[in-house]
């Protein structure tokens, strides 16, 4: 029987995953695609524990957003490479096409989007925090979904944004704004800056929008505390940080 | 993720390790902190690692709420402390 959570099945443990395709999204990020027999699908926000076994039974397990809406047994990682970390520059540049790692979800009835929530949202991503976010946007854009949707995206420089091409391409009800933190590109109006208050006034939705926050944990901390301070009510900010 | 030992993560990442003992999804469950009575959910309680030994925390005072440490074959769980129950939804029956 289905939860009324998450509106999607159970995890039932671990279950072997086959890498598929490897996306360049960033110097550092990738999108993984992996088919994942009887993946039992899942809501925009969730996310999986990925489990690596080396040869000599060590394991290591770490957590990775969802970046599509469920189609099947596909299954879409983002995946950000961390310098000197011990899962994710495998992941992202090493793992073989073809080759098996373990999953273990759907994951997450709290960071969720529906989809059957009624009215306007409002996405704060910080870097590989967009993962999540784009799973939702993309849900969104599947279901031709006609309340208008925000995206506020702080990244360090014009080279860091996830998903260019799928961001810029003009979408009705969506408004896309990125907020460059350390290097802003010529001529633009913003300068380059972590996010402000400033950056949440005059936004083309209503002050009581579902809010999702996601991406490292002092952004989210901040960001979470700008849009209390806007007036958002608590009960519509929903959170995820990683680390 | 990116310095377990400095920076926290929060209550989404519990989900994994609790999964696998509890038939719902645990990050919705509702507490109010015994300390501070603050309410909030699994999901949002501030999780600090590193793995596999995890500490859900308070997001308002830090009192600790739940302890889950994983090891192979064995979960173990500490869920509260004095009166900070938590609250889980129950999936509807099938009529």
């Amino acid at each position: 029987m289905a939860t009324p959570d998450t509106g999607a099945g159970r995890p039932a443990g671990w279950r072997p995953a086959a890498l598929v395709a490897r996306e360049k999204q960033t110097a550092t990020g990738r999108t993984l695609r992996f088919d994942v027999p009887g993946w039992p699908g899942h809501l925009p926000g969730q996310h999986v524990d990925v489990r690596l076994t080396a040869d000599d039974g060590y394991q290591a397990v770490r957590s990775y957003s969802l970046a599509s809406p469920a189609h099947g047994t596909a299954v879409e990682l983002g995946i950000q490479s961390v310098p000197g970390g011990e899962v994710s520059p495998y992941l992202a540049d090493d793992l073989p096409v073809g080759a098996e790692i373990e999953v273990k979800g759907p994951l997450g009835g709290w960071f969720v989007w529906n989809g059957s929530s009624d009215g306007s949202l409002l996405l704060l991503a910080g870097g590989s925090g967009i993962v999540p976010l784009m799973a939702m946007l993309r849900a969104r854009r599947d279901t031709r979904y006609d309340s208008p949707c925000v995206l506020l995206y702080s990244v360090r420089d014009p080279q860091e944004i996830w998903y260019a091409d799928e961001l810029h391409s003009a979408e009705p009800f969506l408004t896309v704004r990125v907020l460059h933190t350390r290097r802003a590109p010529a001529g633009a109006a913003r300068p380059a800056g972590r996010i402000t208050a400033a950056d949440l006034q005059g936004l083309p939705i209503p002050a009581d929008s579902r809010c999702y926050v996601c991406g490292p944990t002092g952004f989210v901390e901040h960001s979470a505390d700008l849009l209390r301070a806007a007036g958002h009510p608590a009960d519509h900010i929903r959170t995820e940080r990683f680390g | 993720m990116n310095d377990p030992f400095t920076t926290h993560l929060d209550g989404n990442a519990l989900a994994g390790p609790l999964a696998d003992v509890f038939s719902v999804d645990p990050t919705t469950a509702w507490r109010r902190c015994p300390s501070c009575h603050l309410p909030s959910s699994l999901g949002q309680l501030h999780v600090y690692g590193p793995g596999p030994g995890l500490t859900g925390r308070c997001p308002g005072c830090a009192d600790i709420a739940l302890r889950a440490v994983s090891q192979p074959g064995h979960l173990w769980l500490q869920l509260g402390t004095g009166g900070g129950a938590f609250r889980f939804h129950l999936p509807t029956s099938a009529p």
